[in-house]
């Protein structure tokens, strides 16, 4: 382990980066723009690495902490720490920039600095809300990221761009603000603190765990997005620009499901018990009744976005078990969707940067043109139904495993998507790629250059790697996961 | 008492020493005036710069408390106590009481007043500064009495946050009050102009009137007028109970007026509307504090023994500022009609902490919730004044830029100024990383350790609500074409000064640390 405060490095390398980016101003100076984008990304991963090589697997405790006072006033602390739950995220997401940044390259041509600023601001932001201690720490980074998201969507965005960019922001202060009141609440009733560890800590009726638990819902349950909260995102996905959707689902989403794991369980673990089959019930609608919306979709967007809402189901699903198994699987699920989301909306991209569409029935016979293209495109796609050797298959069977254990119908509810996942997926890839050449837009088409095939490369990387062999994340998990566990186990209640 | 006992005693000026000094140049200014032929009043303008950069020399330098509080938060507490008594001693400055009275105790002098008041001079610089490019570019609006009549209401402004007797309350709310009507006329050729002041006149008067009834009732229950003896006789239980009631409704009308709160606040977007931008600029910011401190001196300092009435007023006040303000502001194509109720909910925000001051009897709370308060009406304050400075920047001659819909594009023509913008608009609808997120964040912790947890999830719904106004604001600079594409005129010391208050507004989001200790230290030395 190294002296240096890495987790800050994490927040605040992307963040600075993004002002200098700023600061080169006008379209003039785009070219250096995106080389300091660039750099400032690649630097922003770099840092995070030694996050996993300098990381202790043996035990539960925060590691890498910083402290130190930052509004004494209210004991809000600048306080820092990862576990093998949160760490894997600050990692994925600074891998996600340097995606992103790559990813807007040649597409983006309008206020280019803006635009990457704009990533790299929020990359630091996210970063934040995986590594705060601290309750106010964690909102004030949650609530600041809508900022740079909010502006990338309505000014990067599509034609409804607006609507989408003040569904998203509206849907998710409204959750937010509940939120603000609980952590005060919660810091009240701690005597004074904000720190989210002596929170878990802290003895607590049943009725106000209720309330608490249901706050901290409304919040998560937006922001995952759970049936049925959920209609902000296609529109925001839809709406978005390539990179804004690919953050939107690997990182954004995921926020959500670290809340429940970070406040919810281990805060309310009674109401949690409680009111567990009641997330279970929403996450199976997620997964059966969203995957079936998925199949009708028309737009390939729409379809990915629908098909990340079933994914995330299964997160859900697998918290609220209380085994070792669901958990670690949902924890998979969360990064290996990181990586598949990801790369599925990049490849719409792709195709909609030269056909400037993004319905099914535009294409077709894409294979032809784009045979490179669509190898990368079969392979998350299989990833993206389920299919085994490729991550998306590992969570998705350790969830459902856990759900056999569980109750055998949730399994067989949840099992279901393995036909349905596939089916949505697999029919449109069919539809877009294989028969024959569709129209003069698809014959017209040029594979993808040397920087596509870089990005699809890493990302295929990330997804082939975690289902061929998926211990190195898993093995990480463990300590962190059986204490929360052994936490949530033990009532609260005095 | 015989004749020999009856001698004078000359009151102790010192600590109105700023008071004088301000009085003196306004009248110095306006004499200089008559005898100056300048078109541009350059002279008038340095000249109140100057008188107000010196008053706040003088507030600092007379008052050892600000003084070794100033030292104390810049060098360290260390460093202040080795070096303030030797400061002190070496500018002869009278060490006395923490609260000094004068006049009879009808002025008082403690350190809310001192801070307040120098927010109240870097307000009102600022004012100028934002104003100045606006009031050349036309000529009607040309004229040396903007600058005298500001240094009336500023002096009006300092007597109510020193006030310590309803007498001097009513007649510092009057100074104000009659140099606000003249400045909103400023303009006589407007018409819009001359409505709203003829409306801010006739609505004000009848305000001071509320006031001036509550005052003699009152004055009918405790038999005094000094606020710290009306404090002491309601203690001791002396006091009419109706008379006093009915004093106490008339009061917090009268107040509720003077801050534009719901149902009191009929005038608001009509002054603001119609008032040339500047002086909206001017109504819109400086007075809250002095509203602010006059609330704290009447009804906390003076009226605390019944504040289970007040509060009960104040509550459903704030409830409704907030409902109205926030829900009428979406309607609004007008942007200074928009601030305007945007402003109304605020202040009905800012009463949320005051709501929450004395719980069951129970005062533990009650600093934590005054303070919060005051962080937020100064915060309020300095972002007001930055988002109607930024529209007398973008104005010209010729072109107001009051419309929201003039903002159009504001990313394209000046992407810093369109960040600083931004920036404000974010701060008042309550989004971290800015000023206004921990503005609210401290009265809502407020609210909740008292206990009202249905009045911080009202007044969160409240502020999503007014968040969709505020978005719209950056929607129209972000997202939408350029509505026309000439390059920003403003000269460059109010370009400067923008860019300083919009960094303030993010840099006070980071580090709001100081500001808040300083408004707890301060309201804990003064009540």
């Amino acid at each position: 382990m190294s002296g240096l405060p890495l987790l800050s490095l994490a927040i605040w390398v992307p963040i600075i980066a993004g002002l200098v980016v700023l600061a080169t101003g006008s379209d003039r100076n785009s070219p250096l723009a995106r080389m300091l984008a660039l750099l400032g990304a690649i630097f922003g991963l770099l840092v995070t690495l030694p996050l996993y090589t300098g990381f202790d697997m043996t035990t539960p405790a925060m590691q890498f902490v910083e402290l130190s006072p930052w509004i004494p006033r209210f004991n809000i602390n600048y306080h820092l720490g990862v576990d093998g739950i949160s760490m894997f995220f600050v990692i994925l997401n600074s891998f996600i920039t340097v995606i992103v940044v790559l990813a807007g390259w040649k597409v983006i041509n309008n206020k280019v600095a803006q635009y990457n600023a704009a990533f790299l601001i929020m990359s630091g932001l996210l970063n934040g809300i995986f590594a705060s201690l601290d309750g106010m720490l964690f909102y004030i980074f949650f609530e600041a990221s809508l900022i740079p998201l909010y502006l990338i969507i309505g000014v990067w965005g599509g034609p409804r761009r607006v609507y989408a960019a003040f569904k998203f922001f509206l849907f998710t202060l409204l959750g937010s603000l509940l939120f603000l009141i609980s952590l005060i609440y919660l810091f009240v009733q701690s005597g004074g603190s904000f720190s989210i560890l002596d929170w878990h800590q802290l003895p607590l009726a049943m009725v106000p765990q209720m309330w608490i638990f249901l706050a901290f819902l409304v919040a998560f349950a937006v922001k995952v997005p759970m049936w049925p909260v959920h209609t902000w995102l296609p529109d925001a996905h839809v709406e978005a620009p390539t990179g804004g959707s690919i953050v939107l689902a690997a990182i954004a989403l995921k926020l959500g499901a670290y809340g429940f794991l970070r406040f919810s369980l281990p805060i309310a673990p009674d109401a949690s018990h409680e009111l567990s089959g009641l997330i279970v019930g929403l996450s199976l609608i997620a997964i059966v009744y969203i995957g079936l919306v998925a199949l009708v979709q028309e737009d390939m967007k729409k379809l990915v976005a629908y098909s990340s809402i079933a994914h995330m189901g299964f997160v859900t699903l697998g918290f609220f078990m209380f085994s070792a198994l669901g958990l670690e699987g949902a924890l998979v699920q969360m990064i290996s969707h990181g990586f598949i989301a990801g790369a599925m909306f990049y490849c719409i991209g792709v195709m909609y940067d030269r056909v400037h569409s993004r319905q099914i029935v535009d294409y077709g016979g894409v294979v032809n043109t784009m045979p490179k293209f669509a190898a990368f495109f079969m392979l998350f796609a299989m990833a993206n139904a389920g299919l085994p050797a490729t991550s998306g298959f590992v969570g998705e069977f350790m969830v459902i495993l856990a759900a056999v254990k569980f109750n055998f119908w949730v399994a067989f509810a949840a099992a279901s998507t393995m036909i349905v996942g596939a089916a949505y997926t697999l029919w449109m890839y069919k539809r877009v790629i294989f028969g024959a050449v569709a129209n003069h837009h698809v014959a017209e088409l040029t594979d993808i250059s040397a920087r596509e095939f870089l990005v699809l490369a890493l990302l295929a990387t990330g997804a082939l790697g975690m289902g061929l062999y998926p211990q190195p994340f898993t093995e990480v998990m463990h300590s962190s996961v059986n204490e929360l566990l052994r936490h949530i186990a033990v009532s609260k209640i005095l | 008492m015989t004749l020999a006992e009856m001698q004078f005693v000359p009151p102790d000026l010192y600590p109105v020493s700023a008071e004088i000094f301000l009085l003196s140049m306004a009248c110095l200014i306006l004499i200089v005036d008559l005898f100056v032929r300048d078109k541009k009043n350059t002279l008038s303008f340095v000249l109140t710069q100057l008188t107000l950069l010196g008053a706040a020399l003088i507030t600092v330098f007379t008052s050892a408390r600000l003084l070794s509080l100033l030292i104390a938060v810049t060098l360290g507490p260390e460093a202040a106590a080795d070096l303030t008594p030797r400061y002190i001693e070496a500018l002869g400055i009278p060490v006395g009481d923490e609260i000094t009275y004068t006049f009879g105790k009808l002025y008082v002098d403690d350190l809310m007043g001192d801070l307040l008041k120098l927010m109240l001079y870097l307000t009102v610089m600022l004012v100028l500064f934002y104003s100045r490019a606006y009031l050349l570019e036309r000529e009607q609006m040309a004229k040396s009495e903007y600058y005298t009549l500001t240094l009336f209401a500023t002096l009006g402004m300092m007597v109510m946050i020193s006030a310590n007797h309803l007498v001097t309350v009513y007649i510092g709310v009057e100074l104000l009050s009659l140099s606000l009507y003249a400045l909103v006329a400023l303009n006589r050729d407007s018409v819009p102009a001359t409505e709203a002041a003829m409306k801010y006149f006739v609505l004000g008067a009848l305000a001071s009137g509320l006031l001036l009834y509550g005052m003699s009732m009152i004055y009918g229950a405790t038999g005094s007028l000094e606020i710290t003896a009306i404090a002491e006789r309601l203690f001791s239980g002396q006091a009419n109970k109706t008379i006093l009631g009915f004093g106490v409704v008339f009061l917090v009308s009268g107040l509720a007026f003077k801050l534009g709160v719901v149902p009191f606040h009929m005038w608001i977007p009509d002054v603001y509307h119609g008032a040339p931008t500047p002086v909206t600029l001017f109504i819109a910011s400086a007075p809250k504090l002095a509203a602010f401190a006059i609330v704290i001196r009447v009804l906390v300092n003076g009226l605390i023994v019944v504040s289970q009435d007040w509060q009960a007023m104040l509550l459903i006040l704030a409830v409704l500022s907030m409902a109205v303000g926030n829900f009428a502001a979406i309607a609004q194509t007008n942007l200074k009609r928009m601030l305007a109720y945007s402003a109304i909910s605020h202040m009905g925000f800012m009463l949320l902490g005051l709501v929450t001051g004395v719980v069951g009897g129970d005062a533990r709370y009650a600093l934590n919730a005054y303070s919060s308060s005051m962080f937020y009406v100064i915060t309020y304050v300095l972002t007001s004044a930055g988002t109607f400075g930024m529209i007398l920047l973008l104005s010209r001659s010729g072109f107001e830029s009051d419309e929201i819909s003039d903002f159009a594009g504001l990313n394209k023509r000046s992407p810093w100024f369109a960040a600083v913008m931004m920036m404000m608009m974010f701060s008042m609808a309550g989004v971290p990383f800015f000023v206004g997120f921990f503005a609210k964040f401290s009265v809502l912790q407020a609210v909740v350790a008292a206990g009202y947890l249905w009045l911080a999830i009202a007044a969160v719904f409240f502020s999503l609500v007014g968040a969709y106004y505020y978005l719209r604001v950056v929607k129209v600079m972000y997202f939408d074409p350029p509505a026309n594409k000439t390059p920003i005129t403003a000269p460059m010391n109010a370009k400067v000064l923008m860019s300083a208050n919009g960094l303030a507004v993010a840099l006070l989001g980071i580090f709001p640390q100081t500001l808040m200790s300083l408004c707890a230290f301060s309201l804990l030395r003064s009540l």
